[in-house]
């Protein structure tokens, strides 16, 4: 087990727990939350993966920069748009289907 | 050699514990400081992937920043100030 | 039905997340070794740090796509946000306040360093920027920046002016036809203004993230 490879599995099961609860919360502060455990479960993956073998990889490095700055970015924009369905509706839940 | 590993499973854990108790916690306050951990656990985990240039980025975004924002959402959720 | 829905899914992700770790210890070792390749461009990439290489030499598209995403989810902050009662946050603690007014000039001190450091070592633009705009948001919460009410116009500038001056190199070197491929003995000067630019861009636009919506 090298570093890259336990923490390329730790990133599968943060993966996973995101997808889970993205699915599951109802709570949009807490889905932003999952989605954010999301992207950090495929950064870990993407490097922990490409240095299994134990030498470092600037390629997959400079990719995951550029993806947490642009998660910060999304993040601020699902957050602009809940805080709006807050002014607007008073709820930081999303109206239920009628299927559900 | 086995130090090393020792502590890399114990980073891992840490990081599932606290990003299980961030979706799991029933106080959303709570939530997000324990997000915050999560991001300062990820920055460790960067530094051990040697993979500096990533944990100076998650440790100014990731857990600078985002908790910022995070943070000022639930100041309006608990209307504490003006929307 | 609801519990039942639940244990279905999360039984659902266990079964998931097994799959992926046993694929991934299935993996035959990597066919292509790109630090390697990294490594034998290096010396004309124009800087001396592969990470800093890969971001704005050798994938620099990449970079350019990622400022304007950046600039794109700004300009949506802006739209959804209500554009009235921006106070500012209220005076802070006195204490707050001097914490701020000690911080902020090292804080600035530390982007120029991770901006100058990026071409020989860990550093750079990316995060050079972060602290900018944790400097501004720091000014912010202890009451010495006024909040943003609508960017004028010089703000309009130094919110794109990283994206615009990236988007400038990237024509001027289109005739050459690669997109973004430096001549090796101009690149470290090219990387050097591009770097700078993103920076304050970088440091706007996050700041921005946080100024516009609060």
């Amino acid at each position: 087990m090298t570093t890259g490879l336990i923490f390329a599995c730790a990133g599968a099961i943060l993966f996973t727990m995101g997808v889970a609860g993205v699915m599951l919360l109802d709570h949009l502060l807490r889905r932003i939350l999952a989605f954010n455990l999301m992207g950090s479960g495929v950064f870990l993956v993407l490097v922990g993966l490409a240095q299994r073998a134990g030498n470092p990889d600037p390629v997959p490095q400079a990719m995951v920069i550029t993806g947490i700055v642009v998660a910060v970015a999304a993040t601020a924009l699902a957050l602009a748009l809940a805080r709006r369905l807050f002014t607007l509706s008073g709820g930081y839940t999303l109206p239920e289907t009628p299927d559900d | 050699m086995s130090a090393d590993l020792a502590f890399d499973l114990l980073l891992a854990a840490s990081l599932l514990w606290s990003a299980w108790r961030t979706l799991a916690t029933p106080d959303i306050f709570r939530a997000v400081i324990l997000f915050i951990v999560f991001g300062l656990l990820m920055t460790l985990a960067w530094a051990r992937l040697s993979a500096p240039d990533i944990a100076l980025a998650e440790a100014a975004i990731g857990a600078g920043l985002t908790g910022a924002l995070l943070l000022d959402a639930i100041g309006v959720l608990r209307g504490r100030k003006q929307p | 039905m609801k519990p039942l829905k639940h244990l279905t899914l999360i039984l659902a992700a266990s079964a998931f997340a097994a799959l992926l770790i046993a694929a991934m210890f299935a993996l035959p070792p990597p066919t292509v070794n790109l630090a390697a390749s990294v490594a034998a461009d290096m010396d004309r990439s124009g800087t001396a740090h592969p990470v800093t290489a890969v971001l704005l030499n050798f994938r620099g598209y990449d970079t350019l796509l990622e400022i304007g995403v950046l600039l794109l989810a700004l300009l949506v902050v802006l739209a959804v946000s209500p554009r009235e009662q921006h106070a500012g946050s209220a005076a802070a603690e006195p204490v707050l306040q001097m914490l701020a007014r000690i911080a902020v000039p090292l804080m600035l001190l530390a982007a120029g360093y991770l901006l100058w450091a990026g071409a020989y070592r860990p550093g750079g633009a990316f995060q050079a920027g972060a602290v900018l705009g944790a400097a501004a948001v720091l000014l912010f919460l202890a009451g010495l920046l006024p909040g943003w009410n609508a960017p004028t116009l010089r703000l309009r500038w130094g919110l794109a002016g990283g994206f615009l001056v990236f988007l400038a190199v990237a024509a001027a070197l289109l005739g050459q036809g690669a997109l973004l491929r430096y001549p090796p003995e101009a690149a470290g000067a090219l990387i050097l203004l591009i770097e700078a630019a993103l920076t304050v861009s970088l440091g706007l636009i996050l700041a921005g993230l946080f100024l516009f919506l609060s």
